[in-house]
């Protein structure tokens, strides 16, 4: 391994923090997982990720893979039905897949004779549709199809 | 002699030499060889489409009929590259227009993509016949509509992992009643249902059809109807895998599958419902590929399925396999290749979930051909590292991702350096590695010993000092790609080894401890390299050479500094230009 032209400071261990001694005007960002748990400088531009406590883009899981992956499960009951399955809210990006969706997990088909209902965080049953998508995948608790009358 | 051969002889040789090391190889060895090589040149693969300028590769290959680029860095799949980066695919499309009227193939990576620049492609290229967007951006449904409509020779369209913008599944419709050329079809990123009697009679009248990856939106109970048309499909992905409790959906599909002789991959299964697993039980045995990775069923019903698939060579699966579905694996799949398990949680352990480091040296005893791993866990150790190392020496790529960073050897609590280093030492042909949990300046010093053959290491949240990347740029001869975040790397080592970054593609350290002062003197040092230097925030003050730069992404290239920078991007070029 060529050391020759390094100087000697490649090889000595050194104690205390990286970069040498300057550090400048310009704060050290240790992007430590466990320092950005402590809640310090989140807002260095890193803000992506919604979640505190995490260091962005860790683990290595693609946008792709990490909307399947988060999780925002729902219980959802069909009139009529002897079991309830429970859906991911996360997965999908507005009513339309949503509601579709709903309608495959129960088999349901074109002429689907059931309205999706949801009950709010007041516990109040509300009609699906009314609010934006992303207010109503935080809100929404747990959903049923109701036959129509 | 050779050098007496005609040109036309020369070509003909030439014409069966397809792999691109070699044709740059056959390119080497004289002036005229180099003539005649490029003129009959057929594909180019570009890593980095900023190495090098449409105009370059357009002077030197005249008849190109495939190209394949890529735009983004890998990390910019983890959000670590902020939007308006680059990566545009436009300034290529266009020269690409007007030089090749015959091009026939476009593959992007990480590229953004207009609708203008699919509606050109799908008028430019009179043969046009292989589309394939991997993680591109920047384009809608209505550009798919341009590439329906037009393309009249289309062989395949794979949009895998893209993000589109989902107008409406009108676009599906395009495809002229004429048009039977179809063998490849992969739609599963698009949210929005697509016509289904339009995806139904493009399958009936597409005999070639060999890939279909349907979007969620297809319901399972469609399914069977889709195979009925196409019984001679090798890959399939399904929609949502699920349909209440229809045993008229369930009999329907099994008698569908057991239509399917040629099928011999499977991937989809979105709300898998495991009382429609059983239905699949007829294409398990041909199956050598089977990605679950969508799904979330359970350990006894994956086990029960893979216990079916005695051929199977890839499996990518959700941690919900459990220690006890890999045991199951190692037990049954004799001829599995590779092994991706991904997280089902992306922090905490979920308790209910037992996968540990077991599970993997299971697989890896039990897997004599296992040569691709890739697995999220929450604990491992120095031992079961080595055992895999030893079991395995003909792994050439080995990807383990510790969720928690930092995390030692369960059992001693020790860094996993020695770990690790039992891999690079065994495996003599790792070509690809990426590390996780407490590692210090130790394991690059393995690293740089052993791993010779390396070409693409990730690192995160490891090493000590400047020691442990000049170890790595020393030491691994091979190394094309370099990826760091997290680490106390520094100036020192970079600048120790300046001219090993032009033998490389790129190298991208974020959150290390890089000044702009050492990018200063990269620049100057070494012009065949653009040094690119991300600023976010805009707190950068570039005239403090001691001020720690945020994230730096250096690549060798011919083509000079690029032009379509956008405005946080700091460059030496910028710096000068701004003194003027």
């Amino acid at each position: 391994m060529a050391t020759e032209g390094l100087g000697l400071e490649i090889t000595e261990l050194r104690l205390g923090l990286p970069g040498g001694g300057g550090g400048g005007e310009k704060k050290e960002k240790k992007r430590v997982f466990f320092d950005i748990l402590g809640g310090d400088d989140g807002g260095g531009g890193d803000g992506k990720n919604g979640n505190t406590g995490v260091a962005v883009g860790w683990p290595p899981v693609c946008s792709y893979r990490k909307r399947a992956i988060i999780k925002m499960y729902v219980k959802v009951s069909m009139d009529g039905a002897p079991f309830l399955r429970k859906i991911d809210m996360s997965g999908f990006k507005g009513y339309s897949d949503f509601v579709r969706a709903l309608e495959n997990l129960f088999g349901l088909g074109d002429e689907c004779e059931y309205t999706p209902i949801y009950e709010d965080e007041d516990g109040d049953w509300m009609l699906v549709g009314d609010v934006p998508w992303e207010m109503f995948t935080e809100t929404c608790k747990r959903l049923r199809m109701k036959k129509r009358v | 002699m050779v050098y007496s051969l005609p040109e036309e002889v020369l070509e003909h040789v030439f014409s069966f030499i397809t792999s691109d090391k070699d044709r740059n190889a056959v390119s080497l060895v004289c002036k005229s060889w180099y003539e005649i090589e490029r003129w009959c040149r057929r594909k180019v693969f570009v890593g980095n489409c900023y190495a090098v300028s449409p105009g370059i590769m357009i002077r030197r290959f005249p008849e190109l009929r495939a190209v394949e680029l890529k735009g983004k860095p890998h990390f910019a799949d983890f959000n670590l590259v902020p939007d308006g980066w680059g990566g545009y695919a436009c300034s290529w499309i266009d020269e690409m227009s007007r030089a090749y009227p015959w091009l026939e193939e476009i593959r992007l990576k990480r590229m953004v993509v207009s609708d203008e620049s699919l509606e050109l492609i799908s008028t430019a290229f009179k043969n046009f016949k292989v589309l394939v967007l991997s993680s591109c951006e920047g384009f809608s449904t209505d550009g798919l509509s341009a590439i329906a409509s037009n393309c009249r020779n289309l062989k395949e369209l794979d949009l895998r992992e893209s993000e589109v913008m989902d107008l409406s599944g009108r676009w599906l419709s395009h495809f002229p009643d004429t048009f039977t050329s179809l063998e490849s079809l992969n739609i599963s990123c698009l949210g929005s249902e697509v016509s289904f009697s339009a995806l139904e009679r493009l399958v009936a009248r597409s005999p070639n059809l060999k890939t279909l990856r349907l979007n969620r939106a297809v319901p399972l109970g469609k399914l069977s109807t889709l195979l009925h048309q196409a019984p001679q499909l090798v890959e399939l992905g399904t929609g949502a895998y699920s349909s209440g409790i229809r045993s008229d959906v369930y009999t329907g599909l099994s008698k569908a599958f057991l239509g399917c002789k040629e099928l011999k991959g499977l991937s989809g299964f979105w709300d898998a419902d495991p009382s429609y697993l059983p239905a699949l039980y007829s294409v398990c045995s041909r199956l050598t590929t089977l990605n679950l990775s969508y799904s979330t069923i359970r350990s006894p019903d994956i086990t029960k399925v893979i216990g079916q698939c005695p051929n199977l060579q890839r499996l990518w699966v959700l941690d919900h396999i459990e220690d006890s579905g890999l045991n199951a694996l190692a037990l049954s799949c004799k001829n599995l290749q590779e092994l991706r398990v991904f997280p089902s949680d992306l922090y905490a352990a979920d308790v209910n979930v037992t996968l540990t480091e077991q599970g993997l040296v299971s697989v890896s005893q039990g897997c004599p051909k296992l040569q691709s791993v890739l697995y999220f866990c929450h604990q491992m150790s120095n031992s079961a590292l080595i055992t895999i190392a030893k079991n395995r020496p003909n792994l050439t790529c080995f990807r383990l991702c510790i969720i928690e960073p930092r995390t030692p050897d369960y059992l001693t609590h020790e860094p996993l350096d020695i770990g690790f280093g039992a891999i690079v030492k065994h495996c003599k042909n790792l070509n690809r590695l990426s590390l996780s949990g407490l590692l210090t300046d130790r394991v690059f010093e393995y690293i740089g010993t052993h791993a010779k053959k390396l070409e693409m290491l990730s690192i995160a949240f490891a090493g000590d000092s400047d020691l442990g990347l000049h170890h790595v740029l020393s030491g691994c001869e091979s190394l094309k790609k370099l990826e760091i975040r997290d680490c106390p790397f520094g100036d020192t080592a970079l600048l120790a080894n300046v001219a090993k970054l032009a033998t490389m593609r790129s190298l991208w350290m974020s959150s290390c401890a890089v000044s702009i002062g050492a990018c200063k003197i990269l620049s100057q040092k070494m012009p065949m390299l653009n040094v690119e230097v991300i600023d976010e925030n805009g707190s950068l003050d570039s005239r403090l050479d001691s001020c720690l730069v945020e994230k730096l992404y250096v690549y060798r290239t011919v083509a000079g500094p690029r032009s379509d920078m956008p405005g946080y991007i700091w460059t030496m070029d910028r710096e000068s230009a701004n003194r003027i």
